[in-house]
């Protein structure tokens, strides 16, 4: 049983010593292994008696058990090592950049559009189109602005001299509603609009977005309340408002909105900001829908103007440029 | 128009300030544009007369002046050519401070001494007027304060009117219109009938009384051109944007101003036979007062004589018969035109005046007599002469009708959401102009006055009483509509989510003009002629895109030159497609990429893009529909025509993808290689409704195969081969890999392609899966001339 101590002695040596796995394999199999060192003990248990048997197959086990132990303790420190070894190899710079497409981004004016179309949405109009190239009737004569009216001036409009034209806004899509729908009607109409004009704050192509609201009962003062109500969630702020009377064919009456703000010399200024009224019975007439029964508001805005005010864009023509330093600036 | 504060108080005067008018007519619809003062801010100018002016001793340029100020005379050294002695001017006194706060202090000019300085109209921003000092009328009191002689304690008030409010193109129409806001009375002149001194008339005769319902004129005989229209009408004129021309000029500009009335003088002498109103001929000559010449047409309206035409009615007189510093005996004209005789018209021969301005919304059809009598005396007040009887040419029948108007006070509640007190609609109506012709418990009629164009229905009136009320008196509220849920398809893919597909794949919207260059529109698209505008702004912009990939391609070109080196651009929009069923209107989506696949990194050097960039971007796409698009290759006069496929949807063909034409992309200075789609928009908005399928609990089989087949046979055949082979449960054909090179004969390709059957009630057997892939070895030997690779 000296031999046995010794054995251990050598066993928990020889773990100590060996330097990676591969030794350290090398000990289990010269100590426990089949033909091991200390398996081999075992079988000098068949010289014993049989009372003996038990007490020494006991202690081998426990020599056996102890440089297990010791192996197993050993290859744990050893993987141990070897993870935070590999770790360390593995270590990057995590602050450099990720691999892959890197994302774009939407429109400035699309991205208005979108909001405005949401924000009606939630209140139960949907989206309507129609057509860039309108017929004279759709764009003027249904919105009772006839072939010599003045306001026809204020229109820069683009023809085609076969009657059609690009339209000057998107009003004849309300008019294309009414003509195949009764009320209520509740729609709102973006779109790119036409006008004969280019300058730093006129673009011979710019986008609108116009809503329509046809029912029983439809009052001035929920124009009022509803066109508030949207410059404020738009601008994300409690905004001054005020309704100035104005002029358009379509509507009467007709209004002008403004939005106050504080001048750089600290005095009350105001900026236009949408066109809206009272649906004009002219119009409703045209497309078949009962002045009696029904009234309506109709209110418009450029969809650039509301995007240069929202984001601080100074040029218009900037939108159209589609320069990808200005467009990154809204992804 | 542009108008003096002051000539308005004269009419009527409410007790606010300049502000409060200025913010009280901009929230009544008379839009305020801008508010300047009739003068700069100075002090201590007076009437000065000059009594001697003696040259300079020292200085060619300059004269050493005595200046009387009634009192006193006061040496001032002045630099103008035109000082001299007689005359009264702007004294500007030791003391005075001119506008920007110059003060005037005693100084010495080449050692004369100066105690002052006398001013130009433009030192004092009276007008732009810097040709020497400023020379007051004869009269003009010495000694008085210049800002009170010339009363220039004065604002001008520019106001943008909408094209309903012609009735406030006058001191008269505006006063009326403040008025009403303040509920204050308008003091209006007295307008006395002027009776004949002379029996002297000129025939008239009006040809078209449906464009003119009424025409009057009158002969002024023997009147003094050379004399000057007096101060305070020069005054009024300036402050309202018009230059003093000569007294009958500035007399009729006076009445255009002050009642709205356009009236135009003839030069009697110059007339033959008989005034006509008539309808041009198509190509008659006409020179107008400002020189322009001009060809009429046959739908223009104008005043002639035997000889020939005199002016465009309503719009510009001639210049032939105009008056001018010879005339002696002169023709006066007020008219009504009828607006939509005007209408346009002006702007049809790229003119606008005043009076077309005017005549186009409407002057009041009852006001030419009154306007013809006032003009008279006030001419006569300055040139004198002797005034004939008024010829009057009216046909009732033509002039507009005073309309009958009713209002519902119910209606006019509910509109309003609010309860206006009865009396208050009756005094903001009555003092527009409405006569209240009868009423009874639920509603009033009114007649509309003669100078109101826009008040013909109910509506009118209503936005009337809610305009003078006050816009933003009235209430506010929200709309209640019933909660009604819309149908809405599941299948349909919503733009919004498309357009967010191509900004996660790292593209940028852009936006890009409708409108095209002709010739470059041509290159991307040799099948469609355009639709050309009449009127396009510019060359470049004439003709409607058929496709956006030129749109796109400018933009590629911008960012191109700004040493942009990578560039992924989509674009969603109308194509206008002229076809035999008339114009389609085409929604389509478009985009076009450039540059390396992926931004420059520290990953290592990105690979230049290629065609499968752009269509494994455009599958993905597509994927979101969910429907069976193929590929097929096919000819594109924009494309590189060996990288360029049509995408097909049920055998309709819905768009293009390929590699820009490499000879397009050198001839446009472009940087390449640039790939660019074209799909329909409704084609890949329609996503199918999915359909639950039992999975089966059965293995896969794979099998994989390699063939080498002619290079010409398109992978999307082969799979179609396979397909048709491979018997009722193949559920994949999956191609791993495509070789050519060494191994494999010239012209050939190798393809490895990866097969896999599932039963969905059983497992398959070797024997079965061998049989298959016999059969579709043989199918693509026989349809291919395919072979396995040995």
């Amino acid at each position: 049983m000296e031999h046995l101590k010794q054995l251990v002695t050598e066993g928990l040596d020889a773990v100590a010593q060996a330097a990676d796995e591969v030794a350290l394999d090398q000990v289990r199999v010269q100590y426990l292994g089949k033909k091991g060192e200390l398996t081999q003990q075992l079988k000098s248990l068949g010289k014993l008696s049989a009372e003996e048997r038990p007490a020494a197959g006991a202690k081998i086990n426990e020599a056996k058990q102890k440089v297990q132990d010791a192996i197993t303790v050993k290859r744990t420190m050893m993987a141990a090592n070897a993870l935070s070894k590999q770790l360390a190899v593995e270590s990057i710079d995590v602050t450099l950049a990720g691999r892959g497409q890197a994302i774009g981004g939407l429109h400035p004016v699309t991205m208005t559009i979108e909001r405005i179309e949401n924000f009606f949405a939630q209140i139960g109009f949907s989206v309507a189109q129609g057509p860039e190239i309108e017929d004279d009737y759709h764009n003027f004569e249904a919105l009772n602005i006839p072939a010599h009216h003045p306001a026809r001036a204020m229109h820069d409009t683009f023809y085609f001299g076969d009657g059609t034209l690009l339209r000057t806004h998107t009003s004849g899509v309300q008019v294309r509603t009414m003509e195949k729908q009764q009320p209520p009607i509740r729609i709102i109409c973006p779109g790119r609009v036409y006008r004969c004009d280019s300058d730093q704050t006129h673009s011979p192509m710019f986008h609108q977005i116009e809503g329509l609201l046809v029912d029983d009962n439809i009052s001035f003062a929920d124009l009022k309340g509803i066109l508030h109500n949207f410059l404020n969630v738009f601008f994300e702020r409690d905004l001054q408002v005020r309704f100035r009377p104005s002029y358009f064919p379509f509507t009467e009456p007709s209004i002008e909105v403004d939005i106050g703000y504080q001048g750089e010399d600290g005095e009350q200024k105001w900026l236009e900001v949408l066109g809206c009224g009272m649906v004009h019975p002219k119009v409703f007439e045209h497309s078949g829908i009962d002045t009696e029964k029904y009234t309506g508001f109709a209110f418009g805005m450029g969809v650039e103007r509301l995007a240069m005010l929202r984001y601080g864009v100074k040029d218009l023509r900037m939108f159209f440029e589609n320069d990808l330093r200005f467009l990154a600036q809204f992804s | 128009m542009k108008f003096s504060e002051q000539w308005l108080r004269e009419w009527v005067n409410p007790a606010i300030n300049s502000d409060e008018l200025v913010a009280q007519i901009t929230l009544a619809g008379l839009e305020v544009d801008g508010v300047e003062s009739a003068a700069g801010e100075f002090s201590g100018v007076i009437v000065g007369e000059i009594v001697s002016a003696e040259q300079h001793p020292d200085a060619d340029k300059l004269r050493v002046c005595q200046v009387s100020d009634g009192v006193a005379e006061t040496q001032v050294v002045c630099g103008a050519p035109n000082a001299r002695v007689g005359i009264k001017v702007a004294f500007a006194t030791v003391g005075a401070i001119l506008p920007g706060n110059f003060k005037i202090k005693k100084a010495k000019l080449r050692q004369q001494e100066s105690f002052g300085m006398l001013c130009s109209a433009a030192e004092l921003e009276i007008s732009d007027e810097n040709d020497g000092i400023m020379e007051l009328v004869a009269d003009a009191p010495v000694g008085a304060d210049l800002r009170e002689y010339l009363n220039l304690n004065d604002k001008i008030i520019d106001v943008d009117l909408t094209p309903n409010r012609g009735d406030c193109l006058s001191i008269a129409g505006l006063a009326r219109e403040v008025g009403v806001l303040n509920s204050v009375d308008v003091t209006t002149p007295e307008y006395t009938e002027l009776a004949p001194q002379v029996e002297d008339v000129f025939p008239v005769r009006v040809n078209a009384p449906e464009h003119c319902p009424r025409f009057l004129g009158r002969v002024l005989n023997n009147i003094d051109i050379t004399q000057s229209s007096p101060l305070w009408l020069q005054e009024k004129l300036r402050r309202c944007d018009l230059r003093s021309i000569d007294p009958v000029v500035d007399v009729t500009n006076y009445i255009l101003l002050e009642m709205g009335q356009p009236m135009h003088a003839y030069d009697l002498d110059k007339l033959s036979g008989s005034i006509v109103v008539r309808m041009a001929s198509q190509g008659e000559n006409l020179t107008l007062l400002d020189g322009q010449k001009v060809e009429l047409n046959n739908e223009t309206l104008v005043i002639a004589d035997n000889e020939g035409v005199l002016g465009m009615a309503g719009i510009m007189g001639g210049a032939d018969t105009g008056v001018g510093a010879t005339t002696c005996n002169v023709f006066l004209e007020a008219a009504f035109f009828n607006p939509i005789s005007i209408a346009g018209k002006a702007r049809s021969y790229g003119l606008h005046t005043d009076a077309s301005h005017r005549f186009e919304r409407g002057v009041d059809y009852d006001l030419q007599r009154k306007a013809m009598d006032r003009a008279t005396m006030l001419l006569q007040s300055i040139v004198g002469g002797e005034a004939g009887p008024i010829v009057e040419q009216t046909s009732a029948e033509h002039l507009p009708s005073h309309t009958k108007v009713t209002l519902r006070k119910a209606r006019l509640e509910a509109l309003l959401a609010y309860k206006i007190g009865d009396q208050q609609v009756l005094d903001i109506l009555k003092r527009l102009g409405l006569t209240l012709a009868s009423s009874d418990d639920d509603s009033w009629t009114f007649t509309s006055p003669s100078w109101r164009f826009d008040m013909a229905i109910e509506a009118d009136l209503v936005e009337e009483v809610a305009r003078v009320y006050g816009y933003n008196n009235l209430p506010s509220t929200h709309p209640v509509a019933s909660m009604e849920i819309p149908a809405k398809s599941e299948v349909e893919r919503p733009l919004s989510v498309l357009r967010r597909h191509m900004v996660s794949c790292g593209y940028q919207e852009a936006i890009t003009y409708s409108m095209v260059e002709p010739g470059l529109l041509s290159k991307f698209d040799n099948q469609n002629k355009p639709v050309e505008l009449v009127n396009p702004i510019s060359a470049d912009m004439a003709v409607m895109r058929t496709s956006l990939w030129p749109g796109l391609v400018k933009a590629l070109q911008h960012n191109q030159n700004r040493q942009q080196s990578r560039v992924r651009l989509f674009e969603t929009g109308q194509r206008f497609i002229p076809s035999d069923q008339g114009l389609q209107q085409q929604d389509v989506f478009a985009g076009l990429i450039y540059g390396s696949r992926h931004p420059e990194s520290w990953h290592g050097k990105t690979e230049q893009i290629d065609y499968f960039d752009a269509k494994g971007d455009l599958e993905s796409l597509l994927e979101i529909s969910g429907q069976n698009f193929n590929f097929e290759a096919a000819e594109h006069v924009a494309l590189h025509p060996g990288q360029s496929a049509a995408i097909n949807l049920a055998d309709e063909k819905i768009g293009y993808i390929g590699a820009m034409h490499p000879g397009l992309v050198k001839d446009l200075g472009l940087l390449g290689p640039v790939f660019m789609f074209e799909v329909d928009l409704a084609s890949i908005s329609m996503g199918i409704l999915p359909a639950y399928e039992t999975l089966s609990k059965f293995p896969e089989m794979r099998r994989d195969l390699a063939i080498v087949l002619d290079q010409k046979i398109s992978v999307a055949m082969v799979t179609n081969y396979i397909e048709s082979s491979a018997g009722e449960w193949l559920n994949d054909v999956r191609l791993f890999d495509v070789y050519q090179g060494q191994g494999i004969e010239n012209g050939q390709k190798s393809l490895a392609l990866g097969l896999t059957w599932q039963h969905p009630e059983r497992t398959l057997t070797d024997d079965e899966v061998n049989q298959w892939v016999e059969q579709v070895v043989e199918h693509l030997s026989q349809h291919a001339g395919a072979s396995l690779r040995g």
